[in-house]
């Protein structure tokens, strides 16, 4: 039996009281998340016992942390069902995304070519394509929305035309919480002899993806949204690609050979990075997935469904609340977004901060998403494995002491 | 809760200078992308002094309020004192406690007055 109490008892920040004396009831996940003792510990005994810069000394020290360093990297490719050789750490999804884009720019994309994303896109997955834009002449089309606003609109395929060189997708958006097919998305892109790209930050923490059974090109993920650190992320990246295309970063660790006017790259992954890599950062992935895979994936999946269920039924409760996103909990990850008809998102998330409920208010990384749906801002509140039904309903009391200070009828 | 006092809800419900001056002596917009919350402020200026002050806009309790509280503050006063108009003033004003992550939006209107000084000469 999955208990949530339980989990909670491995999650020393969230025993720590507010400066308001309570308990927080953190609904932030798909921001950051909390990290588990284990993680903490694995960081702590990483720097007690084996800290040195990997892949450099000869030295038995080095040696450990070159082996710290790269079974973490085996760790993170078990994880989404890839080989260790396809696996480049970066320092979060972001980074992945845009090495993922000047790499495959440089090699292959010309001026005029186009790249397909969507209109539920991440900043990460839009900005790296405007500055190709600007300095190498791409265009930009979008993939657009269901006319509720809550999924890809139906034949997103006719999009993908002679033009399009790269698909570009979210696996599940983190604002309406949507899982896309990515699966038949990169069918589609294949058919036409497009790269594919999944941005899996919102779903690598919830859904057990398989790079290989989604048939991607690339797929990207960040540690910190799934119990690791701050600072430690992962590429996918199908190895016949990863040797084709150019580093994105130059410097140490990244060569085989540096003359005075020539490099020759490292093997793959290493080509990719360089200077001193974020061990501690890796080592807490691992450990981050060690203690995932203990909790069972699947289960984190089910009580983030029945969290996200509750929610949406209490949510239902407010007339003037408008829920953004699918409300079937099978179509989406643990995230739910929302607006207010008499209460700007910003007030609210201020009421509920004031009980201790950190939920966010903004406009998520998604401005264009946003635009699409015809608003500035949302509130969302989003869940992971240590989320109980008891803080929903402290989440729903603190909405309903904010209509009562506004006057809401 | 402190922040949402009963003045600045009211401010924020039924703001008594939300309106545009037309032939305004200086005008000024500001906006937040990130939260979408928007001010144009408007000066009536005779003899030195702001006769008339007033505001448009949209967006959140705390930025609204704090814009109608402002610029009602400054009616009638000499042109060099409300240059000196600052970020404590509008902070007394509101009275209560704002949060960090919230003074982006109480200096909104405060942000729109000086822009309407620098952009136009009367």
């Amino acid at each position: 039996m999955y208990s949530a109490q339980q989990v909670r008892k491995d999650f020393p920040f969230l025993k720590k009281k507010t400066s308001k004396g309570k308990t927080l009831v953190y609904l932030d996940n798909a921001a950051t998340t909390q990290k588990p003792v284990q993680v903490l510990r694995a960081i702590m005994e990483y720097y007690e016992e084996k800290n040195a810069n990997p892949h450099r000394g000869i030295y038995e020290l080095s040696e450990e942390a070159t082996e710290e360093y790269e079974s973490s990297r085996a760790a993170a490719a078990q994880f989404v069902g890839a080989e260790s050789g396809e696996i480049v750490f970066v320092k979060n999804a972001t980074e992945g995304m845009n090495l993922i884009a000047n790499s495959l720019a440089s090699a292959f994309l010309k001026p005029g070519d186009r790249v397909l994303i969507s209109a539920m896109e991440h900043h990460a997955n839009i900005v790296p394509w405007l500055l190709l834009k600007q300095r190498k002449g791409i265009e930009l089309d979008y993939i657009e929305l269901s006319p509720d606003g809550t999924k890809l609109e139906e034949n997103w395929e006719k999009r993908i035309t002679a033009k399009t060189k790269v698909v570009s997708m979210t696996h599940a958006s983190n604002v309406l919480g949507t899982i896309n097919d990515v699966r038949a998305i990169c069918a589609a892109a294949k058919e036409k002899g497009c790269y594919t790209i999944i941005d899996g930050a919102q779903a690598a923490p919830h859904l057990q993806a398989d790079v290989k059974k989604i048939g991607c090109d690339f797929y990207v993920f960040s540690g910190h949204k799934m119990l690791a650190p701050m600072g430690i992320g992962a590429v996918y990246g199908r190895k016949q690609l990863l040797e084709e295309v150019p580093p994105f970063l130059g410097g140490g660790d990244m060569i085989r050979r540096v003359e005075r006017q020539n490099a020759e790259w490292n093997e793959v992954p290493w080509k990719f990075e360089a200077g001193t890599p974020n061990v501690e950062g890796a080592v807490g992935l691992k450990a981050a997935i060690n203690y995932l895979q203990k909790l069972g994936l699947q289960n984190v999946r089910k009580h983030g469904e029945k969290l996200t269920f509750e929610t949406l039924k209490m949510l239902h409760a407010f007339k003037h609340v408008r829920i953004l996103g699918p409300e079937n909990t099978k179509e989406k990850v643990g995230t739910v977004a929302f607006t207010h008809a008499k209460i700007h998102p910003h007030d609210i998330a201020s009421v509920m901060n004031e009980h201790s409920v950190a939920i966010r208010s903004g406009h998520h990384c998604t401005m264009p998403l946003h635009q699409t749906l015809g608003l500035a801002a949302s509130s969302r509140a989003s869940f992971y494995a240590y989320n109980t039904l008891e803080e929903i309903e402290r989440f729903g009391n603190a909405l309903e002491d904010a209509e009562r200070i506004f006057g809401v009828k | 809760m402190e922040m949402y006092s009963e003045t600045v809800l009211r401010y924020y419900e039924l703001p008594p200078n939300k309106s545009k001056i037309p032939g305004a002596d200086k005008h000024a917009h500001v906006d937040n992308p990130l939260c979408g919350d928007e001010i144009t402020v408007y000066l009536k200026i005779k003899g030195g002094k702001i006769v008339k002050a007033s505001f448009e806009g949209q967006g959140c309790a705390i930025s609204q309020a704090s814009a109608a509280m402002l610029l009602e503050s400054i009616e009638g006063k000499k042109l060099a004192d409300v240059l000196k108009t600052g970020e404590k003033d509008v902070l007394k004003l509101l009275g209560g406690a704002i949060t960090p992550a919230r003074l982006k939006c109480a200096f909104l209107g405060l942000d729109a007055l000086k822009k309407s000084f620098s952009e136009q000469e009367t």
